[in-house]
């Protein structure tokens, strides 16, 4: 999946991904896609809690090796 | 965003680590999901508030026992459980260090880059004895009203 910019937020804990998550989401534009990485467990519920809430899409979301990765677009 | 945000308060009035440590993940957390979040400190919770170092201040006799008393800034205050005389904390420290956790200054410097709006409750930091100078900068302070008047229109309303 081709994403505009990819975030990099293995390691660290809730609520840093969310956070960061948000920090990069505010430099795209609307329609551009966020890939993010983490190997927070909660991320799994909250990147999509947090997409839904602030008006993104999520459009896919895999698990290798213990690192969860999401396909977010901006709304 | 022109849209009226969602709004988030929380009223900090424990002293504990712990505790205040949950306010402020809270507190991030909701500025990430772009709320408009304030934390009113009132009681021991202002002392998550006060600056590290001494500041020369003209206190009274009971003034300078509470000053005295209290935990000078977040990283001195202690746990809410298994405090164990100060030797929780440090432990606590180790493991957040360990699991990448934020620890609670750090928390508490992000939540004022979010544009989290942190508030002194006047009266409380009347009783207590504390001076503006020796809180953080970027405080604000109010009462009971300030903190109605924002609770009133908020999503999340939370007691810690």
């Amino acid at each position: 999946m081709n994403a505009t910019k990819v975030l990099d937020a293995k390691g660290l804990a809730c609520p840093m991904p969310v956070v960061r998550a948000k920090k990069a989401m505010d430099e795209l534009q609307s329609g551009q896609v966020l890939e993010v990485h983490t190997t927070d467990k909660g991320a799994k519920n909250d990147l999509p809690a947090w997409a839904k809430a602030s008006g993104h899409t999520m459009l896919d979301i895999k698990e290798d090796n213990g690192v969860l990765m999401f396909w977010i677009q901006k709304g | 965003m022109t849209q009226s945000k969602k709004k988030t308060t929380i009223i900090l009035f424990s002293g504990d680590y712990d505790k205040a440590m949950a306010a402020y993940i809270i507190a991030n957390g909701a500025a990430a999901y772009d709320h408009d979040v304030t934390i009113f400190h009132t009681f021991w919770g202002l002392n998550a508030l006060r600056k590290e170092a001494p500041v020369p201040v003209q206190k009274g006799f009971l003034e300078k026992m509470f000053a005295k008393m209290m935990p000078r800034g977040a990283d001195r205050m202690g746990l809410s459980r298994m405090n164990f005389a100060g030797i929780g904390p440090k432990l606590i420290k180790k493991v957040i260090k360990k699991h990448n956790a934020m620890p609670l200054p750090q928390l508490i410097e992000m939540a004022k880059e979010q544009g989290v709006k942190l508030v002194a409750c006047q009266m409380t930091v009347d009783l207590l004895g504390l001076k503006p100078e020796e809180l953080i900068d970027g405080v604000e302070f109010a009462g009971v009203a300030a903190y109605l008047a924002d609770a009133s229109e908020g999503n999340v309303n939370l007691f810690i």
